[in-house]
Formats: structure tokens, C-alpha cells, sequence
């Protein structure tokens, strides 16, 4: 009984938090959605913890809380993976920005050289 | 200068090279003496060059930031260059130019005018779970405007020079928050937002960007981000 309660609240908190930075526009629409899915499955686990005892015989496994580790270690790999790729498009796009922000500074240097030629030479 | 009003007209672009310099040369001629700004959105193709030679400003963006980036940067613009009125445009020529006179007179008493399909002129129709999603969409937001609004995911808008400034600082990049987000965003701090019936044409080339397939995805989305816009402060 107190460790449903311990994981139940624990369950709600991070849903609130959620909900809360999702408000305050401090987490993107697709990542929050995803949190967000993730806690709709935990948070009836984590008051019945007996829930997927049926699915694990089902599979063979020993209890539905193995079943349950398993699954969140697959989980947060794949979010993990996830995250890499993001790390790795952004890393792609701040490289195309600083290309574009030598091409201008060459460009505009080019331009004040050939302006202070112009003024020497007429002075 | 439309109805004595600085205005700029901002098309944002994704490979559209095939309709561009038409929508730009259509609004050049149907509307003498308003600014056309064209933002490039990472266009694989030739958008950018021919939107020059059409005689649009161009703003390239590096890479692809959606119409809810690329709306940011001209709304910026608009504001820099001290514009009394900035219109979205689509770059498909989908949008009839010669409306953009009845959304600037309109607002004189609004802040944010919207051309809408649906509202009685012209005949485009659009069927199932997409339907749905425009539905339930126009119900919600047309309370929480508290104005009749039936195509809530018009590109076709006008924004006067208060909510230059707020689009200027935020717009959100993310799907159907450009649309939808924005009406809410706009409504709950009090704008006024209109709508105008306009007709809507076929798109003149390319390919549209939502295909039959994702229309029931469209609906879930549309539904997240509506529920979430309206959590939101
Ligand atoms: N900046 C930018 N513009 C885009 C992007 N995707 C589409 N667009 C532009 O947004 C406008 C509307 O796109 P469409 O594909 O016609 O979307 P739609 O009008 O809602 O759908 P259809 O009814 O199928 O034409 C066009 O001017 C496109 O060029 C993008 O990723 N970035
Ligand atoms: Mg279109």
C-alpha cells in the first residue's frame, strides 16, 4: 500500500510538471506529447502494478514488474538514440549558420575594402 | 500603399519555383506600390532566383524552419521597416490578390483579418477527417474569438501594426501552431480578429504539402495542439 502511494505521487508530480513547463512554453509541442503519452501508460502502473501481470505470462515473463523494467530500458535507449539524432541535426544546422555568417562578414569586408580603395584613390 | 497604408506582402516559399513569379507579378500588378517580401524556406529548387526576378525582396533562410519560422522572420521585417499592415500570402496562388484591399479596410476596427474559404465564395470543399479536424477547429476558436471564423488554417491574413509587434516576438515554428496557436495567442490578449469570405483557387504548380493519407493524423494533431494552445497562457 505505501509503495503504491510512493509511486502514484511520484507518477503525478511528473505529470504536473509536464503539464506545467508545457504551459509555460518551456518544452516543445512534440516533446511534450511524447512525456505526456509515456505518463498516461505509467501512472495506472504505478497505482495497479499488477497490470501487466496477464501480458507478461503472455510473453514468458517471470512477473509483470520485470515486464516493466524491460520496457523503460528500452524506452529511454530509444529516447536516448532520439536525442542523439537531434544533437547531431542541430549541430548540422548551426555549422550551416556559421558558413552563412563567414560568407556575409567576406562580403561585407569585400565591400568596405573596395569602398576605402575609392576614397583613397579620389583623395 | 494600400488605402494610404504602408503595406508588405509576405509569401513564404518551400519549392515553388513553378508558381512564384506568377503570385508575384500578379500582386505587383494588382496592388502598385505595395512591397512583396518572399521568404525562401531552404527551397531545394530555383524559388529564390526567380522571386527576385520577379521583383520581390527575398529573405533565404539557411535551412527549413516551416511557415511558423519563416512568418516570424517576415513579421520582423514588417516591423524594422515600420509597416502599418503586413499580409500573409500564400506562394501556391491560391490567394486572389485582389481581396488584399477588403482585408486592409477591415482593419480599421480589427487587428487581425483572416480570408477565409468556406464563408460562402467559391466552391473548395474538403472531405473527411480533415473536414473534421476544419470543424471542430472553427468551433472552438470562434468562441474563444468571440467572431464567426470557418477557416482557421488560412494562410490568408492581415495583421495591423499591434500585432506586427507581438508576431514579431512570438510565432510559433510548430505545426499548425502558426494557425492555430496564433488565433488563440491573439484572441485571449484581447485583439479583435475578422474574418473575410474569400474565394480560393487551385494551386497553380507544385505539389501541396498534405496529402489524403496524413488527414487522420492531421485531426489528432490538430486536436493536441488546440488543447494545448488553450492550456497555454
Ligand atoms: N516557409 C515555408 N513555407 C512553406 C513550407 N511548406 C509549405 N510552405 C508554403 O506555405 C504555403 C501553403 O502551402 P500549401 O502546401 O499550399 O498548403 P495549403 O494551402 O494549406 O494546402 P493545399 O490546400 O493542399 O494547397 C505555400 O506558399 C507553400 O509554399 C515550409 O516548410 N516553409
Ligand atoms: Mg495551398
Amino acid at each position: 500500500m505505501k509503495l503504491t502511494l510512493v509511486t502514484g505521487l511520484t507518477g503525478l508530480l511528473l505529470l504536473g510538471t509536464i503539464v506545467e513547463l508545457l504551459r509555460r512554453r518551456q518544452l516543445r509541442e512534440k516533446y511534450g506529447m511524447l512525456w505526456l503519452a509515456v505518463l498516461v501508460v505509467v501512472i495506472p502502473l504505478s497505482l495497479f502494478p499488477r497490470l501487466l501481470d496477464n501480458v507478461a505470462e503472455l510473453l514468458g515473463v517471470a512477473s509483470g514488474v520485470s515486464l516493466v523494467l524491460f520496457l523503460g530500458i528500452v524506452f529511454l535507449l530509444l529516447v536516448c538514440v532520439h536525442l542523439s539524432w537531434e544533437v547531431s541535426a542541430l549541430e548540422e544546422e548551426t555549422r550551416t549558420l556559421a558558413e552563412d555568417f563567414a560568407l556575409l562578414r567576406a562580403e561585407i569586408d569585400a565591400d568596405r575594402a573596395a569602398r576605402d580603395e575609392l576614397v583613397s584613390t579620389d583623395g | 500603399m494600400v488605402n494610404g497604408k504602408r503595406t508588405l506582402i509576405i509569401i513564404p516559399a518551400l519549392n515553388e519555383s513553378g508558381s512564384i513569379a506568377d503570385v508575384v507579378g500578379e500582386v505587383r500588378g494588382e496592388l502598385p506600390g505595395v512591397d512583396v517580401l518572399v521568404v525562401d524556406d531552404g527551397s531545394t529548387d530555383r524559388t529564390a532566383a526567380v522571386a527576385t526576378a520577379a521583383g520581390a525582396t527575398v529573405a533565404k533562410l539557411p535551412y527549413n524552419l516551416g511557415v511558423g519560422g519563416a512568418m516570424r522572420l517576415g513579421y520582423r521585417y514588417a516591423r524594422d521597416h515600420n509597416y502599418d499592415v503586413a499580409i500573409q500570402i500564400d506562394a501556391d496562388g491560391q490567394h486572389d490578390p485582389r481581396y488584399v484591399p477588403k482585408l486592409v479596410d477591415l482593419l480599421d476596427d480589427n487587428d487581425l483579418v483572416i480570408g477565409a474559404r468556406f464563408a460562402g465564395e467559391g466552391d473548395y470543399t474538403v472531405r473527411g477527417p480533415r473536414r473534421w479536424a476544419m470543424v471542430m477547429l472553427s468551433a472552438v476558436l470562434s468562441r474563444v474569438a468571440h467572431t464567426k471564423l470557418t477557416d482557421t488554417t488560412s494562410g490568408f491574413r492581415a495583421a495591423n501594426r499591434r500585432v506586427i509587434d507581438m508576431f514579431a516576438t512570438w510565432y510559433p515554428a510548430e505545426y499548425l501552431g502558426d494557425t492555430v496557436e496564433t488565433l488563440v495567442h491573439t484572441a485571449r490578449r484581447g485583439y479583435r480578429i475578422r474574418q473575410v469570405p474569400v474565394a480560393m483557387r487551385k494551386r497553380m504548380a507544385g505539389t501541396p504539402s498534405h496529402s489524403p493519407a496524413r488527414a487522420m493524423i492531421y485531426l489528432g494533431r490538430a486536436f493536441a495542439v488546440l488543447t494545448l494552445a488553450l492550456i497555454r497562457r
